[in-house]
């Protein structure tokens, strides 16, 4: 074990307890550069940067964690990224212009919203083609599945709803209409709701999964910022369901929401407009993309502090942590 | 009794479900409402195009609106509504009062206007307009949206006033402040020049000289016509000392060609050159590409900003249905006309409408001819409530009497 971490760690006033320091590493998307920064999160610094195809967006990783799927959306394709060579070494097929995309089926198929045909495509990543779609609203973006595995939102922007589908049926069961041009879906932890995010909107619906009903719609207010400045798009919960982080786009800062009370706790002020965020698997920090900033900024979850910025490339969009 | 006029009417109803691979939401009523809108439009005066880039287009408004019913019907299919849209095209030397009468009497109460001022204004006076809501999607005169406002009358499309308001913040935060302005002949030219004056002492713009464009423009297409444009347009445009020329040439007659033959290297903006717009075919912010390709697919052509003016207006129509789960026309005006509604429109912020006069509040694009250059408002510029309210006429200014 290098003294880096402990140094780093020490500077920011923090004491560790621990003798062992988890490495961590955190993958970002620059939408323009076409670029992967991979970032380790412990040294608080950019190690590598890989290039990728035209207009990488949502990222997500494998099951095992080996690979990294990449929305390569000027494309048309997925790109599958081996984690220890840190080289591209397939594409998937996935229809025009991938967004965001969801692995379901104990990590065999990847779910990938199709914009421009209105469907949901359903990828399979050990046979590497397509094996249904699904037609959804106008827009489709959003993809959330809960964690039994059986059923999948999906958000449509210009339709304003989010669509219920059973995934063993691969059919709608229910269509919810929540805030204007929705965009994330995420089911909390033990699976009985839905956090909606909806950009134009400035909301948060939460939908109770069992009833389909929204339970509460939650608006946020910043002193000074005009309220259509605030759009909240990503957003993360903790494994232990008790909060969520929200990015709130060109308010530049991420709220935080009580799950139980629904109320927000605090603001923090990131980078400008900030779009997705993940935590890490030990829940200490969130890294949030900021993506007119061109930098990623990485918050102490415990005492709830931004610790620092990290320049990556232009436009980052997409974020994810790799424990 | 054979009608006065000739109209051709098109009906598009929604396609309930017609086209899906698989089945849908298994819907717990099976009755489906239905709502309908209709779109008067009086047809353009043919003219040959300044540029082959842009040819005359007989639907500009039309498919716009045609996109914004499907849309309607993606989601109503989902919410068992159902979109009808009802076009009626009234030529170009006739009064569209007749055939407006006729769309209410079918039973339309939302009706869009794709009509010049004068018509519109008639229109929206008739008696069986009294129920109805209006959507003007084309006339820009700023008096429609002051003395000439009309309580059953809402605005997608941009005034000359806020046009000319974006356009100057834009100059105004480059410090491109002393301004030559060039106005065309026809009245819509000296209203667009007005608006450009009145916006000039908002943001702090000087009018350092002002001429009118004494040129006839003759044949558009000729074979050596450069040669004299060449020679005239340095003459025209020569002992000004000016940093950007602010041209309103609204029939597209000699604007174009201001650009890189003025006697000084500056700038032209305005009706040519550096042009505010409600919309520009080569929008892809703010998520707009699926946008413009199901346009493009749909239509054959690039979006205008009369079609994305009828979209707006369409889509407005769907959203207050879809809210309020209505179809009745009373419910729907009064959510459009609400607070609480806000509509997606591709521009980075919800965009509604303006109690005070009827008018959209929207940014503004700033385009050149192959891209966006920016969008106003302009950062800096503040406001009480919203900086989308610093273009046009604010409450504050406005003559609109009918305050709701």
């Amino acid at each position: 074990m290098t003294n880096k971490p402990v140094q780093f760690l020490a500077a920011l006033g923090v004491i560790v307890a621990t003798s062992v320091v988890q490495a961590q590493t955190a993958y970002v998307s620059n939408e323009k550069d076409n670029t992967i920064s991979v970032i380790d999160i412990n040294a608080a610094k950019v190690v590598d940067t890989i290039q990728v195809g035209q207009r990488p967006r949502g990222i997500l990783l494998s099951k095992d964690l080996k690979q990294l799927y990449i929305c390569t959306s000027d494309e048309d394709h997925i790109e599958v990224l081996d984690l220890d060579t840190l080289k591209v070494t397939h594409t998937l097929p996935s229809g025009t212009d991938p967004e965001l995309l969801a692995l379901g089926g104990e990590g065999r198929l990847l779910y990938v919203a199709n914009e421009d045909d209105n469907m949901v495509t359903v990828v399979d990543v050990v046979e590497r083609r397509m094996i249904k779609e699904i037609a959804v609203g106008v827009e489709p973006e959003g993809m959330g599945i809960s964690p039994d595995g059986k059923w999948l939102v999906n958000t449509s922007e210009t339709t304003n709803m989010a669509h219920f589908i059973n995934l063993e049926t691969n059919l709608i069961e229910a269509n919810v209409l929540v805030g204007a041009r929705p965009r994330v879906a995420q089911f909390t932890p033990d699976g009985n709701q839905v956090w909606v995010s909806a950009e134009i909107g400035g909301t948060i619906s939460v939908i109770d999964v069992a009833s389909h009903r929204i339970v509460e719609e939650i608006t946020f207010r910043l002193p000074g910022i005009e309220r259509s400045a605030i759009q909240p798009v990503g957003l993360t919960i903790t494994a232990d369901g008790k909060r969520v982080f929200v990015a709130l786009g060109p308010a530049a800062r991420v709220a935080v929401v009580d799950v139980e009370t629904y109320q927000v706790e605090k603001y923090l002020l990131v980078g400008q407009r900030v779009w997705n965020l993940d935590l890490t698997a030990d829940e200490r920090y969130l890294v949030s993309t900021n993506g007119v900033s061109n930098d990623v900024s990485i918050i102490d979850v415990n005492r709830l502090k931004v610790l620092k910025s990290i320049k990556v490339g232009r436009l980052p969009w997409g974020v994810v942590i790799k424990p | 009794m054979e009608p006065m006029f000739a109209i051709t009417i098109r009906i598009i109803t929604g396609v309930f479900g017609a086209l899906l691979p698989i089945s849908v939401a298994l819907a717990q009523q099976a009755e489906v409402t239905t709502v309908r809108i209709g779109v008067l439009s009086q047809a353009l005066e043919q003219y040959i195009p300044m540029t082959t880039l842009e040819p005359v287009y007989d639907d500009m408004g039309l498919q716009g609106a045609r996109l914004a019913s499907d849309d309607n019907n993606t989601t109503g299919r989902f919410v068992n509504q159902e979109f009808r849209l009802t076009e009626v095209v009234v030529p170009t030397d006739e009064a569209p009062t007749a055939a407006f009468k006729k769309l209410v009497s079918d039973g339309h109460q939302l009706i869009l206007l794709d009509l010049p001022t004068d018509m519109l204004l008639a229109v929206a006076d008739q008696p069986e307009a009294a129920d109805t809501l209006l959507f003007n999607i084309r006339a820009r005169d700023d008096s429609l949206r002051n003395s000439d406002c009309r309580p059953n009358v809402l605005h997608t499309i941009p005034s000359r006033a806020m046009l000319a308001d974006a356009l100057a913040q834009y100059l105004s935060w480059k410090r491109w402040r002393k301004v030559y302005l060039v106005v065309g002949k026809y009245p819509e030219d000296k209203a667009y020049a007005a608006a450009v004056r009145r916006a000039a002492k908002r943001f702090g713009l000087t009018i350092v000289a002002e001429k009118q464009w004494i040129f006839d423009p003759g044949a558009r297409r000729t074979d050596s016509g450069h040669v004299n444009a060449q020679q005239e347009i340095p003459s025209f445009t020569r002992g000004v000392d000016y940093e950007v020329l602010v041209v309103a040439d609204e029939r597209d007659e000699f604007g174009e060609h201001l650009n890189f033959r003025t006697h000084l290297p500056r700038p032209v903006a305005g009706t040519q050159g550096l042009t505010p717009l409600a919309w520009h075919r080569t929008s892809e912010l703010y998520g707009a590409t699926q946008f413009q390709r199901r346009f493009r697919k749909l239509s054959g052509r690039w979006m205008t900003s009369r079609d994305y003016a009828a979209w707006i207006a369409v889509r407005s129509i769907g959203e207050a249905a879809t809210r309020t789960a209505s179809n009745d026309v009373a419910r729907i005006a009064e959510y459009i006309r609400s607070t609480e509604f806000t509509l997606a429109v591709f521009k980075g912020v919800p965009v509604s409408y303006r109690d005070w006069n009827g008018q959209l509040r929207q940014p503004v694009l700033i385009t050149g001819s192959r891209i966006v250059v920016t969008m106003s408002p302009q950062r800096g510029f503040l406001h009480q409530f919203t900086t989308l309210d610093t273009l046009g006429y604010d409450r504050p200014e406005s003559e609109c009497a009918s305050g709701r």
